[in-house]
């Protein structure tokens, strides 16, 4: 259980030596109680008080770091069930299976297909994150090929190794010494042995199970031979077994604290429908899940589960924004309209969206308001007169335009006077109130 | 350590709501844990999906989402009929847009026919949608809940500005009514307060939160169902007990991703699997927030999203 931040402080030196960076040691273990900082900051706290903070200190779900440089992905760390409580904190990793029984050309594709997949959606970079390697022939030698070939082809992809053969994990383990590689396959009959290799090469183990039950034996077991990193898999396949499942280690982990199953959780969302993969996956990024195992990785499918796992890992107390700028929707000229709007990404995608459904080629200014919607920022006094004409003088819009009208919302009618004294010359029209009214508004200028 | 599952039960429930007549009645709702968490509670309703027609050609729809319909969509019978005979629809939600002022302003009397020749056509529940214009609705809404008396159908959307003519409404010809508010929990509550003051019956209540499309402010529809839910369930909060719907084709079918072509955006790869993935992803996420019935456009996507229900409940 996690301790309060008074009885962290008794456990500390008492030195107020400041070394930590914080004024007092109360100061530092108020932080701590917060998880807003590191244990490893005080030079001076007992081996025993380590001991103990660690344990308390350390979050429900544990760290871990799959691959390196770069593309590696991080994940765990997570504290609630709902993410309207507090943000998700690691987004999953989405990884394509290969196995080493496919034909050499097809595995070449999907490892172009995974270096070709990266997309950039509302300034951030999103891309299949690992490979998952099947030794799905029992054969220590062609898992042993397969591993080569991706990591010569996809250096920088991180993997996950998927073995049942201690001996297969072995050789296969040691293409990827130094990346960080998942070995995945410990089970209640060779647990052992793969503890043993994951340890040896410190790899992250991946325990699969039948059931939660057995799951809590086997990661105890693994732990009690030394290994503390682990991903975890229930054994559910189906839709029903994966909510369940993650429903109830989220639970175990977080509410109770339960250690056993304080793992971030891998999910296989293999079907040969597609659109049904699409679908098992997307559970899996809503509930809980921190890999989660594709057959497939179409580019339609990528966009929309990349999409999903961005507005679920969403912090739901920081509004999205989009960057200020004038944006082009549809291919405006010197004459098209101006319009001007607030950069909450929905306002936007709303605005934006609307416009284009008018078919009218036309500029959107989009001011930064913080985040805040138009109505919002006006009250909050960020989307001003003053500021508008700012904006519009500098964003060098009045070189690319013939006209010198801007359309503005009509929840903002109020500003309009303000904003013509401000900027000289220009024309100021009062739009719609709400967005679903701009294609009848464009439209019937338009003719 | 022993494993001990943290199995939840909640003080509160949801309540079950039943539309159309006869055997091809359905009932939704009537659970008491979270979406598909039928391994500590009861779900005994399976969600149903309603296929959106309207009363006008649907030339603002995308063609992707057209083409299933191009044969029957130029009537709204037509269009009923073979969503009900063909598509298998378990129920159907007519959207009046063509009464929009902007649109082709069809009179109420027009959209009241429109409604009486398909309830005629089919026996399958159906939703009867106005065209979101607060005003027009108002009296669109009444003449069509008049003309569908007694066929227990679901009226909507009554919103704040306008529930109380469509709350008589609905009341007067024994409908059940969406009530629907702008993604926020408190006005949601309020205007379910607003309308049991009248004399509504709570139990024929349907919540709507107000949707949108995957990666358009899905996140929002999302955390507001399932705080909506949540309130219904630890709280026993009856005022946030009804079920909710996710009206999704609306905002699904005009966003870019589901219209603009391969050849313009290569890096978002096939338009036609694109679209009904879209439509398919937002629809099972709000399932999973806690929507009981889902309005959809295109027949692969309710398809998918049928096989994701059939999975969770298997």
């Amino acid at each position: 259980m996690a301790l309060t931040g008074v009885e962290i402080f008794k456990l500390l030196p008492k030195t107020n030596c400041k070394k930590c960076g914080h004024p007092t040691c109360l100061a530092f273990a108020m932080k701590l109680a917060q998880r807003q900082a590191s244990l490893d900051a005080c030079p001076d706290v007992s081996e025993e008080a380590k001991k103990i903070l660690g344990e308390a200190s350390a979050p429900p779900v544990r760290p871990i770091t799959l691959g390196v440089g770069e593309k590696a992905v991080k994940m765990g760390e997570e504290t609630v069930l709902f993410r309207h409580d507090k943000k998700f904190v690691n987004p999953c990793a989405f990884a394509v299976e290969i196995k080493d029984t496919d034909e050499e050309a097809n595995v070449v594709k999907t490892i172009e297909a995974v270096l070709d997949s990266e997309i950039d959606r509302v300034g951030q970079k999103l891309r299949v994150d690992a490979i998952f390697i099947s030794n799905e022939s029992n054969d220590a030698g062609a898992l042993e090929s397969l591993s080569k070939l991706v990591s010569q082809k996809a250096p920088d992809v991180p993997v996950i190794i998927s073995t049942k053969d201690p001996a297969a994990a072995e050789a296969a383990l040691k293409i990827f010494a130094e990346k960080k590689p998942i070995l995945f396959g410990a089970n209640s009959e060779n647990l052992d042995a793969m503890a043993k290799v994951a340890t040896q090469f410190k790899v992250t183990l991946g325990i699969t199970a039948k059931g939660l039950e057995e799951l809590t034996t086997l990661t105890e077991k693994a732990k009690s031979l030394g290994v503390e990193d682990m991903v975890i898999d229930s054994g559910a396949r189906k839709a029903k077994e994966i909510l369940e499942d993650n429903t109830l280690i989220r639970r175990a982990a977080v509410k109770k604290n339960f250690k056993p199953l304080g793992y971030p959780v891998i999910t296989f969302a293999q079907r040969d429908d597609s659109m049904l993969e699409t679908l098992i996956a997307a559970l899996g990024v809503a509930k809980y899940s921190s890999i989660i195992v594709l057959s497939s990785i179409e580019k339609w499918k990528n966009l929309a589960l990349f999409t999903l796992r961005q507005n679920i890992y969403t912090d739901p107390q920081v509004p999205m924004q989009v960057e200020q700028k004038i944006y082009k929707i549809g291919e405006p000229t010197s004459d098209s309209p101006l319009m001007i709007t607030t950069n909450f990404s929905l306002t936007y995608f709303i605005v934006s969206g609307e416009i284009e459904n008018s078919k009218v080629p036309s500029r959107l200014a989009v001011m930064d308001c913080e985040g805040l919607s138009v109505l919002t920022a006006w009250a909050a006094g960020k989307f001003t007169a003053a500021k508008i004409a700012q904006f519009i003088k500098e964003s060098g819009v009045e070189n690319e335009i013939s006209h010198r009208e801007i359309i503005i919302p009509g929840y903002v009618a109020i500003l309009s006077g303000a904003i013509e004294d401000k900027l000289e010359g220009w024309k100021v029209t009062v739009g719609p109130r709400e967005a679903n009214a701009l294609p009848a508004f464009l439209k019937s200028r338009a003719s | 350590m022993a494993f001990t599952p943290p199995k939840e039960s909640y003080a509160g429930k949801v309540y079950s709501v039943t539309v159309g007549t006869g055997d091809t009645a359905v009932t939704f709702g009537g659970e008491n844990v979270l979406p598909f968490h039928g391994f500590e509670g009861e779900t005994p309703n399976r969600p149903v999906i309603a296929y959106e027609i309207q009363d006008v050609p649907p030339s603002d729809w995308p063609e992707s989402v057209q083409k299933p319909f191009e044969s029957v969509s130029s009537d709204p019978v037509e269009w009923a009929k073979f969503c009900q005979d063909t598509l298998k629809a378990k129920a159907i939600a007519l959207r009046l847009i063509g009464t929009h002022p902007d649109r082709e302003n069809r009179s109420a009397e027009d959209a009241a026919k429109t409604v009486r020749d398909v309830l005629s056509a089919i026996n399958v529940p159906l939703i009867i949608l106005g065209s979101n214009h607060a005003e027009k609705d108002s009296s669109v809404l009444v003449a069509v809940a008049e003309a569908a008396k007694d066929k227990n159908c679901i009226i909507g959307k009554a919103q704040e500005a306008n529930y109380k003519t469509i709350v008589a409404a609905a009341m007067a010809n024994n409908h059940k009514l969406i009530a629907m508010s702008e993604l926020d929990i408190n006005l949601s509550k309020q205007l379910n307060i607003l309308i049991t003051q009248m004399g509504f019956d709570k139990e024929k209540l349907v919540t709507d939160p107000m949707s949108s499309a995957l990666g358009y402010g899905l996140e929002y529809t999302y955390s507001v169902m399932e705080r909506i839910r949540l309130a219904a369930l630890t709280q026993n909060d009856a005022t946030m007990q009804p079920p909710m719907v996710a009206d999704i084709g609306m905002y699904v079918w005009k966003i870019k991703e589901t219209q603009a072509p391969e050849s313009d955006l290569p890096q978002w790869g096939s338009l036609p699997e694109r679209g009904i993935a879209w439509e398919a992803v937002s629809a099972m996420s709000f399932l999973i927030a806690g929507a009981e019935l889902l309005i959809m456009r295109h027949p692969q996507a309710v398809e998918a999203v049928e096989k994701f229900i059939g999975e969770m409940e298997g």
